[in-house]
């Protein structure tokens, strides 16, 4: 179950072939829920549930899903998956699904999910597949959470809403800076991502 | 009437779908190295949206909404659940429509537009405008102009990102930020830009 293989399939997305920083794949309907870390992490999992389990069901039926119809199928997959999310985060974090609002309903459209089913579920064999989802929405995740840390801590001063810059700052004439909470910030951070990993990762 | 006005200024400026909501990133940065394209990519989506927004909207409240099917004798049938696999049903099935009535009518714009019909049915911005506007609760005629707008300010935002690429050629940009990475600063610079319009108040 665990060989090197896998493992390898697993840790891939996360750093070395990350789908955000390497395949520049996904960043649609992510960087809206960067603002704090609470709601990155809740997205993040969210979409590591979907690319998984959608990769590992697409995998098994891959054998039966007719060719010129796939795209439909694959959709109607990772739409069940969504709302499933969706109905579960309404249930039980309502107050983090009304942060989100629509951008967990966008997992459908996200590129990563549609790509892992497009590229490698339906070519592997459904455990591996899960790997691979699991892998690439956990790379996901990671980029989403780097932001918000960044994002939360510059923006309002906080982590997880606890503040963490110390009163003595503020006294100081320290201020938070605004505009990491404006939307222009988060394209900005994830360029300057980019470049570092892009910098680490070749050396 | 002043308040679809400020719908529409709103949707294509301050509350740009790409800009300030972050839609339709990956087919932005895939295309927008090359300005016909992203043209015509653009008068697509504009296209696409203002049709599939009030389309969804008669789905929504006629069908699928808290009481929508009263008209049929169910008043307390709540299927709002199902929104999003209607949604990008609709629009996948829109964009096929739309593809086949330009390929009937108009076989010239049909290859310019070509490839790009297709992709955008998996494309954020047509299912985020879907969703935000039963979320904000438009009427009709808003959700129309809503569409409409969105489509517009998400081709005004490919455009002219695809002029400064266009510029970028011809400039030096440091090893490991090519490609990607200068295009979201730039798209960074081109939102803070958009934001100045929320001071515009009509």
């Amino acid at each position: 179950m665990m060989k090197n293989q896998n493992l390898k399939i697993f840790f891939d997305p996360l750093a070395r072939n990350n789908p955000v920083f390497i395949q520049s794949l996904g960043i649609c309907s992510a960087l809206a829920v960067t603002v704090q870390l609470k709601t990155a992490i809740v997205m993040g999992l969210s979409m590591t549930f979907v690319t998984a389990f959608a990769s590992m069901i697409i995998s098994s039926m891959r054998n039966v899903i007719p060719k010129n119809i796939r795209m439909i199928v694959e959709l109607c997959v990772i739409a069940s998956l969504v709302i499933l999310a969706d109905e579960f985060l309404k249930a039980f974090f309502y107050d983090i699904s009304k942060q989100l609002s629509v951008f967990v309903g966008l997992i459908i459209t996200n590129c990563i999910v549609m790509g892992r089913a497009e590229t490698f579920a339906l070519g592997n064999r459904p455990w591996p597949s899960f790997l691979d989802g699991l892998g690439n929405g956990a790379g996901y995740g990671l980029v989403l959470i780097a932001v918000a840390f960044i994002r939360e801590l510059m923006g309002s001063g906080k982590l997880f809403g606890f503040s963490v810059v110390p009163g003595a700052f503020y006294d100081a004439g320290y201020e938070n800076m605004g505009f990491m909470l404006l939307a222009p910030s988060a394209f900005i951070i994830i360029g300057l991502l980019v470049w570092l990993s892009k910098t680490i990762i070749k050396e | 009437m002043e308040n679809l006005i400020s719908i529409f200024v709103n949707s294509v400026f301050t509350g740009n779908i790409l800009l300030a909501y972050f839609l339709g990133m990956c087919s932005f940065t895939a295309v927008s190295k090359n300005m016909d394209t992203s043209a015509g990519l653009g008068l697509a989506v504009v296209f696409v949206l203002s049709i599939t927004a009030p389309v969804n909207w008669l789905v929504y409240n006629y069908l699928l909404g808290p009481g929508a099917l009263s008209w049929a004798g169910f008043p307390d049938i709540d299927l709002s659940y199902l929104k999003f696999i209607t949604f990008i049903a609709v629009i996948a099935a829109m964009v096929q429509i739309v593809e086949m009535i330009i390929d009937r009518y108009s076989p010239a714009l049909y290859s310019a537009l070509g490839v790009f019909l297709p992709l955008i049915a998996v494309n954020c911005a047509i299912l985020g405008t879907s969703l935000f506007m039963v979320e904000r609760e438009y009427t009709f005629v808003e959700s129309v102009v809503f569409g409409a707008g969105s489509g517009i300010g998400w081709l005004l935002a490919i455009v002219s990102m695809s002029a400064i690429r266009i510029k970028l050629r011809y400039a030096d940009v440091p090893e490991g930020l090519e490609g990607f990475g200068i295009t979201m600063i730039m798209t960074g610079l081109m939102a803070m830009g958009f934001m100045l319009f929320s001071g515009i108040s009509i």
